[in-house]
């Protein structure tokens, strides 16, 4: 048995000695982390350690799902990565479609440069940028509305009606163009005889586009899809909190701002495990999703993840 | 087979439509209306920042920059945290990426041989961690275990490997190096250092500048790791500083009585901002047209299965 194993691996061993840091690596960064998951069913402290701390079931989870922002806070997170996968969604799509039938090469180039800009442009400027644009009383919209209605209008960002619209159209904005690129690279290989085909047929271009070129994208659609909706539950920490403030709380209050507020936010109580807990809930929740949309998609298409 | 292919990407001239007149009308319409979105508010900014404080303040800039003055850049630079800021941004960036390309390129050779024993259990070892992994929490705790918080270390050992820059450069030998290459090598008795270091490297250079750039950038854009790990100020990254500056920082109009003073103050504030988002956006804005087909590769790279 171990002369069998030694057989099968000792020719390789040169390949293992590439793998021994990047396997300490993920060993130390990502597996010893899940080990440290055990603190959301115990009472961590400190002194006594991951290991130490003494055992207290699910109570940190039951104290999660009885809070009374759970419910608010579980709703934020849905409302926001939802609207954000919809909306967002059939941007890129279009986007690709018509940029794929222009016939200035040079015109295209550009309009890719451009709108490819502001995937580059870091969350912190971004959300800068939005602030500084959209001030009630120095921003672009605060000026615009001043001259359209003579007066001041309300701040946007301490409306918790608007967060979502902002927090999902800058996302829009940003990505739209640099999403277009898998779009962009799937199209290039539709065979131009079909096309050919298609005029001799007399279709037009907008009946091409519709009938080849559309067709053609759907298997990249429906395995962009599944990538989005299984990571509903992993919608980031960084604009959010970069966005929220104490006005537009009750509509920006996330799963992963509350982790870190609860956790190791100023002013909390560091509770730990109490965070931990949420954050697993979160990731089990996400890990679930992916693993549930990925069996659909293999059963109804041949499309699948792994 | 037609005697008469034309081919797809030499588009004759031939006389079009009615009906692909009004298509490419609308279209070239939609197209230029998107582009125009995205370039406007980057512009704006731009202009803003080459204007007169007041100027900003009275909102008089709409497109191009009123009263042209660099006051706000000259107030940047007198600022020494944007230096301290820039010069570890650079640190950060500089040492990150080098060590994300080589455990990248370490980790993506062994796993791209047929051969390798057990290949499956450590693909999965590495992929799994992009489904799941231990939290904000357990992953702050490790990271105090390993004595490395408020050290240069977090900011570089953290993310080595991105798993997905991994899976592309994998995908990328397994498609670009063939078998025969390493056969007639080991023939010749090359083993798999120096196959590594002849010639996978080498032939690699197209996918090690795609990931390069997308780790560098990812470096200089981040906040996360800095604003969770640093508590010291010295080791701030510039888009911490510029979170302080630009997000938390807002001056209470309501504490200043004089309203003439409140305004002159406001638009002294924004100008600062404005060019605060010039100067830590530029670099990436200015060098990405010439890098952005290495994007477009890995985005390539990235769809197909390896």
């Amino acid at each position: 048995m171990l002369a069998k194993f030694r057989k099968k691996v000792a020719p390789y061993w040169q390949l293992y000695v590439f793998l021994i840091l990047p396997v300490a690596y993920i060993l130390i960064f990502a597996y010893w982390p899940m080990f440290g998951l055990q603190i959301a069913f115990k009472k961590f402290t400190i002194v006594k350690g991951v290991w130490g701390s003494p055992w207290v079931g699910f109570k940190n989870f039951t104290k999660f799902f009885n809070a009374y922002q759970f419910e608010s806070v579980l709703t934020n997170t849905l409302t926001l990565s939802l609207y954000s996968i919809f909306a967002a969604f059939p941007f890129p799509i279009i986007f690709a479609l018509l940029l794929n039938t222009v016939e200035n090469l040079r015109w295209k180039k550009t309009v890719q440069t451009i709108t490819y800009m502001p995937h580059f442009i870091s969350t912190v400027v971004l959300v800068g940028m939005l602030m500084q644009i959209f001030h009630p009383m120095v921003g672009l919209y605060g000026k615009a509305m001043q001259t359209i209605n003579g007066e001041m209008p309300a701040d946007l960002f301490a409306n918790p009606n608007a967060f979502p619209h902002l927090y999902v159209w800058s996302g829009v904005w940003q990505q739209f163009g640099y999403n277009s690129i898998i779009y962009v690279a799937a199209l290039t290989s539709v065979s131009g005889e079909l096309h050919e085909a298609a005029e001799v047929d007399g279709a037009n271009r907008w009946q091409r586009v519709l009938h080849i070129d559309f067709p053609a994208l759907l298997p990249t659609i429906v395995i962009m899809l599944i990538l989005r909706t299984g990571s509903v539950m992993s919608i980031g920490f960084e604009k959010t909190y970069l966005m929220q403030n104490s006005l537009n709380l009750s509509s920006s209050e996330i799963i992963s701002t509350f982790v870190y507020k609860k956790g190791l936010g100023a002013g909390s109580a560091n509770d730990y495990s109490y965070s931990t807990a949420i954050g697993m809930f979160n990731s089990v929740v996400n890990l679930i999703l992916i693993s549930v949309v990925n069996w659909i998609s293999r059963r109804v298409g041949d499309t699948s993840l792994w | 087979m037609s005697t008469k292919t034309i081919a797809h990407d030499k588009p004759v001239k031939v006389k079009r439509s009615t009906d692909d007149k009004i298509f490419f009308a609308i279209s070239g319409v939609i197209i230029g209306f998107l582009t125009l979105i995205v370039l406007y508010p980057l512009i704006y900014i731009l202009s803003c920042s080459f204007s007169s404080a007041n100027a900003v303040s009275t909102g008089q800039v709409v497109l191009w920059p009123v009263d042209l003055s660099v006051m706000g850049y000259e107030k940047v630079f007198e600022n020494a945290r944007v230096w301290t800021g820039y010069k570890n941004t650079i640190i950060y960036t500089v040492l990150g990426t080098l060590v994300n390309v080589f455990m990248t390129l370490i980790c993506a050779y062994p796993l791209a041989r047929k051969k390798l024993p057990y290949k499956g259990f450590f693909t999965f070892l590495f992929t799994f961690t992009m489904l799941f992994g231990g939290g904000m929490i357990p992953t702050y705790l490790v990271m105090r275990n390993l004595k490395i918080l408020n050290s240069i270390w977090v900011m570089i050992l953290p993310g080595a490997i991105g798993v997905s820059q991994m899976i592309v450069t994998r995908t990328f030998i397994v498609n670009t190096i063939p078998d025969e290459l390493l056969e007639a090598a080991q023939i010749d008795g090359c083993n798999d250092f120096r196959f590594f270091g002849q010639f996978v490297l080498p032939l690699s250079k197209a996918v090690i500048a795609v990931i390069a750039m997308q780790y560098a950038i990812g470096h200089w854009n981040s906040y996360m790791s800095a604003f969770i790990y640093l508590t010291n100020a010295k080791m701030y990254p510039l888009q911490l500083y510029l979170r302080e500056i630009l997000i938390m920082s807002k001056i209470d109009l309501a504490e200043i009585a004089d309203p003439e003073a409140a305004i002159a103050m406001q638009g002294m504030a924004d100008l600062l901002k404005y060019s605060l988002i010039v100067v830590a956006t530029a670099p990436i804005l200015c060098v990405y047209p010439f890098i952005q087909k290495y994007f477009v590769k890995g985005v390539m790279i990235g769809s197909l299965k390896g």
